[in-house]
């Protein structure tokens, strides 16, 4: 049954380009899509209680290290990619390895990977001369435009599919993390630390290779929107701002749940693209006042997120239903 | 050889860790006390330069009742904060707290930005440059330095003389024993709520005097004043007051020899190595 839904899902999801839709949703479909696996991959760490702060720096890292390979050393991304994302894995590293060997847990995490969106945010304006400081960068078009060689495509429907293909990776990774062992190891350690290396597991290790996946795909989440907007600016892909855009997305959506963090962007980049088309450029804020008073009302009356809390209502009624089959009784 | 340009950044450091180091001290004091990172508190400070702005720019109340009447807005934000936000989920996560006052955060810069639009504001009034031995020096600078310096001070006697005061240190050194014996945690959150807002209010006086007011400007020395209080310990005030200093002073003057950014690139860096070689912060005791 459930496999049958995923394969429906599948179908309607690479059709959708097919059948017709307006450009104009294809653009917010593929939106959405780029940043349900960017937010899908905080969540892979961000579920055990380790709350980054800084993956804008892990976006930003990414989508300028291709651009600016592209621009200036004309590296085709199909290079460039690899060698951001061996890039932003040694950032992980950098700063993860330390945090995890000396115990920065906790707030004290959060503030220092918030420091390192810091610095990379700081980085791009300072480099201004070759990163174009806050005035962005535009990766230069290559011929017409559409190429494979330089991934660059003029039509929106290419782009759905490598959207799909990559949320669906990140999909398949959240899954994997949920069915591994490793995933016990971490939220033991996520429960406490001390218990659970005196059971034998490997605190440093778990934590940092858990990180260095997230850290990548999070980078890879920045390339896409990079190559897909063909405009990066460090507001939009690096500082506190993204950093804690990742994370209301995910908190809102459910943190726990594999589509969680999929429900989190569709809600907040609908929300934003409804007013933008209901109100226009009248009430600049209007959206993120919402989503800051969302946030804020979610961590008090639904820490789960919407998806978890729909989830966890439906296993109760059937936990409920089992139980009184069990028992002989009439379903409440 | 002796270079007077390098004084003067020296000295604007200084200045400029003084307001750092107010910033500092009522988020150190709250996290010390209620254990909770308010990630929202430069914007609390930006929503008490908007207060000072309208009740002197619009309304043409005097400067001194206007920046009193801020830091009076400010505390009862303080105040409320806590009362809404933060006393719900005190007990789970605390991870959560800082999420729900990052939500505050986002609320607060694009309700402004709402409300004020994104242009720059500022009062109007420009305080003259002091020179002093050809050293040129900022009058707004030396008074937010005086201020804060003031302020902290005047922080100092009220934690240390006072019958509140005793209370707020006690429950900071130990939540659950203070319970039994008959202080009133909620009250004493509350009070330490509602003058972390105030200092944030007093903050909000002195950069008045200095820079632009625009929803944004919470970003710019929000993170800053976050490394301060994390590298001095959090809920070390002591510490977070030398911190201070340090910062501005690295970035001064790594902003005197190149650009400013880079000043703030390598404070930020310096931060991180500072936390794996002390990750209890300079003075800090982290059990």
């Amino acid at each position: 049954m459930n496999k049958l839904f995923y394969l429906i899902g599948a179908v309607v999801l690479i059709a959708l380009p097919f059948i017709g839709v307006p450009q104009y949703y294809m653009h917010v479909l593929i939106t959405i899509l780029i940043w349900s696996f960017t937010y899908t991959s905080w969540s892979i760490m961000g579920r055990f209680g380790l709350v980054s702060l800084g993956h804008g720096a892990f976006m930003g890292v990414g989508a300028y290290t291709v651009a600016m390979l592209w621009n200036y050393l004309s590296l085709t991304p199909w290079i460039g990619i690899p060698l951001a994302l061996l890039f932003s894995m040694a950032v992980a590293i950098l700063i993860g390895y330390p945090c995890f060997r000396f115990r920065i847990v906790g707030h004290y995490f959060a503030l220092v990977t918030l420091a390192l969106s810091e610095v990379i945010l700081m980085l791009i304006m300072a480099l201004r001369d070759h990163t174009g400081g806050s005035l962005g960068l535009t990766p230069e078009r290559f011929g017409e435009g559409t190429s494979l060689y330089a991934l660059q495509f003029a039509d929106k429907e290419t782009f759905y599919l490598i959207a799909l293909v990559s949320w669906a990776f990140g999909i398949w990774v959240w899954k994997k993390v949920d069915s591994s062992m490793e995933r016990y190891a971490l939220e033991a350690i996520s429960e406490d630390e001390d218990a659970a290396a005196s059971v034998g597991i490997h605190v440093t290790r778990q934590k940092l290779r858990i990180t260095v996946i997230s850290a990548v795909m999070t980078a890879f989440g920045g390339i896409l929107y990079g190559q897909y907007q063909m405009y990066i600016n460090p507001h939009t892909v690096s500082g506190v701002g993204i950093s804690l855009q990742i994370v209301f997305a995910v908190v809102a959506g459910g943190m726990y749940v594999a589509f969680g963090p999929t429900v989190g962007a569709i809600i907040t980049i609908s929300l934003a693209e409804f007013l933008r088309v209901l109100i226009g450029t009248a009430m600049v804020g209007l959206d993120t006042t919402i989503y800051g008073l969302m946030l804020i009302l979610f961590i008090i009356f639904l820490p789960q997120g919407i998806l978890g809390a729909i989830l966890e209502m439906g296993s109760r009624k059937k936990a409920v239903r089992n139980l009184a089959a069990a028992m002989g009784a009439a379903p409440r | 050889m002796f270079d007077i340009y390098l004084l003067e950044t020296i000295i604007n450091g200084i200045l400029l860790g003084g307001v750092l180091a107010l910033l500092a001290l009522g988020l150190n004091l709250i996290f010390g006390v209620i254990d909770v990172v308010w990630i929202c508190y430069a914007e609390l400070v930006m929503l008490g330069m908007y207060a000072i702005f309208f009740l002197y720019v619009k309304f043409g109340i005097p400067l001194i009742l206007a920046c009193l009447a801020g830091i009076a807005v400010v505390a009862v934000v303080g105040y409320l904060v806590h009362f809404l936000i933060i006393s719900p989920i005190l007990g789970t996560a605390p991870i959560n707290q800082l999420l729900a006052t990052g939500g505050l955060l986002f609320f607060l810069q694009s309700f402004t930005t709402l409300l004020f639009g994104i242009e720059f504001r500022n009062i109007g009034l420009r305080l003259p440059v002091l020179e002093v031995f050809g050293i040129y020096i900022s009058f707004a600078r030396l008074l937010a330095f005086c201020t804060a310096l003031i302020g902290m001070i005047v922080l100092y006697f009220f934690l240390a003389r006072t019958y509140i005061g005793t209370a707020i240190r006690a429950i900071s050194q130990d939540r659950e024993v203070m319970v039994l014996m008959g202080v009133n945690s909620r009250k004493i959150y509350l009070i330490t709520s509602a003058i972390g807002g105030g200092l944030a209010g007093l903050a909000a006086c002195l950069l008045v005097l200095q820079y632009d007011i625009h929803p944004a400007i919470g970003l710019s020395f929000g993170p800053i004043t976050f490394m301060i209080c994390v590298l001095g310990g959090l809920g070390n005030m002591l510490g977070g007051f030398i911190a201070a200093f340090i910062f501005s002073q690295i970035i001064a003057i790594g902003g005197f020899y190149t650009e400013i950014e880079w000043g703030y690139v390598i404070a930020f860096a310096v931060f991180i190595i500072m936390m794996f070689i002390r990750p209890q912060g300079i003075l800090g005791s982290r059990s």
